[in-house]
């Protein structure tokens, strides 16, 4: 008897625990509602719950597919989720309502593929897909549902009809970052400047992002040093803060700079009075005496973009929206606002730059390198042709040369530029 | 800056501490005959209760007792699926990790996407939680912690790290030098001879897993306060070291003084993972092979290690495992 009341329990209470898990998100999603602010939504990991659209206006439906929890309160799922809901409410959608979302969906073409159906199931107009790994199951599914736009983040696969790619130039952004970490590593004489990197040269995402960041820095203060610590994953509290500490203690560095998921490396260098640009959000409130600026995606630009097109003619959807690949000009990526620890020539610096990127005029990995001088209220800024050398000496860009961004679109940068060194391997 | 030695053997320390609550915690539990595979789940509830609790109440002594008491309440749940209705212990306990760290994000979720947000923990000149910031940062010891290289190194810690180390050690004279420990021995290698002999097996088995499954509640708040107190949505403090712990158990051959070896030989490699190229960085002629070993290695080394002491363990010849024998099963005293 004992026994069979125990197995009850532990049965009932296994299967609470794993509804914990699941339901968390409904439940949550109910509260976020309540508190408006989130604008999380309520709807529907589940197919077969009954949704009852109120009051909207068209039969529009999105559909979004996440690697991690629709209700992460930071990094990558966020700042899609954040980036999805507010472009709908200024297209006039009601995420409440016409969002469809199927989260912690594993780099797994069958959950993909189970994902897709369930949206299509829920009349879905246009799937995004965020993470690189569902490339496959939307490739094959933009034929099964022909009807249905399918757009994947960091991919670089399409069609010509209704699946296409996005991205953005977060190494624009970077530089901006770099430029003030090189101000503030003049201000303290410390030309050492780390980079907790996710990964090295293996991603042109992150390779392109330390590069940029690096000759951010060395326009402002040329004999800049970047220590980049790899930790070979994207996210590991506790590994990222290790890094972020040996950077500090044992390569001396006076301002930390990261690629990789969570707040740590600013946390550990507002506890050790060193300075820091954090990575997809303002992480000014968890590094408040240190923070400088970060480099943040503002993913709405994008799926506003997207669902207008989708809206008004889906079929011109390839010629009006096509691959995505858009930078500072179109506001996709942008630097948070400078905190208080900046240095007074940062704004001004930070501005040039950004008109001379949002123009077309000047572009990071080009033959041309900028230089930055003068005193608050009075920086100029210099152009200078100079070649594009990585790290072991080879010259990518001969002096003068355009732009090679495609390097970045196409994933094949896989070299550091002179200045950069690796500390670990 | 800091020598790379001092910070090597800083950080075996102050990042492996937590795996010695939860060895200890589980040694407690396993030396009472039951096997808790919850210490994952357990630490994380420890962890988010406790810290809120201490961000509320500005204290880091509430933030410890209430998150003995929140990880003892785990333990209590442990015990009565085990012990009274007579469960399957491995069940029970994996119910209790995924429970636990499902727990962890749901309160850390629900309060992010609240209005106030989640409680952060600074000790700015305003901030609300100075006091909980300031008594869980390092202690300085007159004299020792002054010790060139070995003062920075091993006496300058957080209060709960000198803790961690006296539970253990108390545990192990608990063990060997009590009545009440000698019979929770005995509970552990023979449930029915110790019940014959008249002693209360469901008290001692209550009672002792409630206060292992404390103290890795202890060890699950140290995490949180180590990580400068932020909740990140895909991200739990306790990172799998709950498992470790589990390991470490065996690695420490069931006696609370070797788990402190345990825990830092376990650290020991676990930092050589991040501090190889830092070494062979400060001392390119002796150490500057390390660096041609690629770092996936350095990053298996531990659980390597682990995995080689278990074999080891497993074929020695010798009969003085200190595995309780009754380990796993249940006590029933109408079995026959």
């Amino acid at each position: 008897m004992k026994k069979l009341i125990s197995i009850i329990v532990t049965a009932a209470l296994t299967v609470t625990s794993v509804f914990a898990l699941a339901g968390c998100n409904s439940a949550e999603g109910g509260e976020s509602n309540s508190n408006g602010d989130n604008g999380t939504v309520a709807s529907q990991d589940d197919g077969d719950e009954p949704v009852t659209p109120v009051d909207s206006d068209s039969d529009f439906k999105v559909g979004a597919i996440y690697i991690n929890s629709q209700n992460d309160t930071s990094g990558y799922t966020y700042a899609h989720h954040k980036g999805i809901t507010t472009a709908m409410k200024s297209i006039g959608l009601n995420p409440d309502t016409d969002l469809y979302i199927v989260d912690n969906i594993p780099e797994d073409d069958e959950k993909v593929k189970q994902a897709i159906d369930q949206l299509a199931g829920n009349g879905c107009n246009i799937i995004f897909g965020i993470s690189f790994g569902y490339i496959n199951a939307f490739e094959e599914k933009a034929e099964e549902y022909p009807d249905i736009i399918f757009s994947h983040a960091t991919g670089y696969l399409s069609n010509d009809k209704n699946f296409n790619n996005y991205f953005g130039r977060i190494y624009q952004a970077r530089y901006l970052a770099g430029i003030a970490a090189g101000y503030k590593s003049l201000a303290i004489g410390n030309n050492n400047i780390g980079y907790v990197s996710a990964w090295g040269t293996e991603y042109a995402e992150t390779c392109s992002g330390i590069n940029a960041f690096a000759m951010g820095c060395m326009a402002v203060n040329p004999d800049a040093k970047i220590s980049v610590y790899e930790i070979y994953t994207w996210g590991d509290q506790e590994l990222e803060r290790q890094a972020a500490e040996t950077l500090i203690e044992t390569y001396g560095c006076g301002v930390i700079a990261q690629h990789c998921d969570s707040a740590q490396p600013q946390i550990v260098a507002n506890e050790k009075h060193v300075f820091g640009c954090g990575y997809n959000s303002d992480m000014t409130a968890e590094a408040p005496d240190s923070h400088l600026t970060a480099p943040i995606w503002n993913w709405d630009a994008y799926y506003a973009t997207a669902m207008k097109a989708a809206m008004t003619d889906p079929d011109s959807f390839m010629q009006t929206v096509g691959n995505y690949y858009e930078g500072l000009s179109a506001g996709l990526v942008d630097v948070s606002e400078l905190s208080k620890n900046c240095e007074p020539e940062t704004a001004e610096a930070i501005k040039l730059a950004k008109d001379l990127m949002i123009s077309g005029e000047w572009d990071v990995f080009s033959g041309v390198k900028l230089t930055f001088s003068g005193a608050a209220g009075s920086v100029k800024v210099d152009k200078v042709n100079d070649a594009l050398v990585t790290n072991a000496g080879a010259e990518i860009v001969a002096a003068g040369g355009a732009s090679v961004d495609d390097g970045v679109i196409q994933g094949t940068m896989d070299y550091y530029v002179a200045g950069v060194t690796q500390v670990n391997n | 800056m800091l020598d790379v030695f001092t910070l090597f053997l800083f950080n075996i320390i102050v990042y492996n501490i937590p795996l010695l609550y939860g060895t200890t915690g589980e040694i407690m539990i396993e030396k009472s005959g039951s096997l808790n595979l919850g210490v994952e789940g357990t630490m994380a509830i420890g962890a988010v209760v406790g810290y809120l609790a201490g961000a509320k109440t500005n204290s880091l002594f509430v933030a410890c007792i209430v998150s003995f008491i929140a990880a003892g309440l785990v333990g209590l749940l442990f015990s009565f699926l085990t012990v009274t209705l007579q469960a399957n212990q491995n069940v029970t306990g994996l119910t209790i990790t995924t429970f636990g760290v499902a727990f962890y994000y749901f309160i850390g979720n629900a309060l992010s996407n609240s209005k106030g947000g989640w409680p952060m923990f600074s000790g700015a000149e305003e901030s609300a939680t100075k006091a909980f910031y300031e008594q869980s940062q390092a202690l300085h010891i007159p004299v020792l912690s002054d010790i060139p290289f070995f003062g920075k190194a091993l006496f300058s810690h957080g209060i709960l790290v000198y803790v961690a180390i006296l539970i253990a050690i108390l545990m192990s004279v608990y063990f060997k030098k009590t009545v009440p420990g000698l019979k929770l021995r005995a509970i552990g290698e023979n449930p029915a001879a110790a019940d014959s002999l008249g002693v209360n097996v469901t008290l001692y088995k209550y009672l002792h897993i409630i206060i292992g499954s404390g103290i890795m509640g202890i060890g699950g708040l140290y995490m949180g306060l180590n990580m400068g107190g932020t909740f990140e949505g895909s991200n739990c403090w306790i990172n799998g070291y709950g498992w470790i712990s589990i390991a470490l158990v065996i690695f420490a051959n069931w006696s609370p003084a070797k788990a402190i070896l345990g825990t830092f030989i376990f650290g020991f490699f676990n930092t050589l993972r991040v501090q190889n190229a830092a070494l062979a960085y400060a001392f390119p002629n002796a150490l500057g092979w390390l660096t041609k070993i690629p770092s996936h290695f350095f990053s298996a080394l531990p659980f390597i290690i682990t995995l080689i002491v278990l074999i080891a363990s497993s074929l020695s010849k010798k009969k003085k495992s200190g595995e309780p024998q009754a380990i796993g099963r249940n006590y029933y005293r109408e079995d026959r």
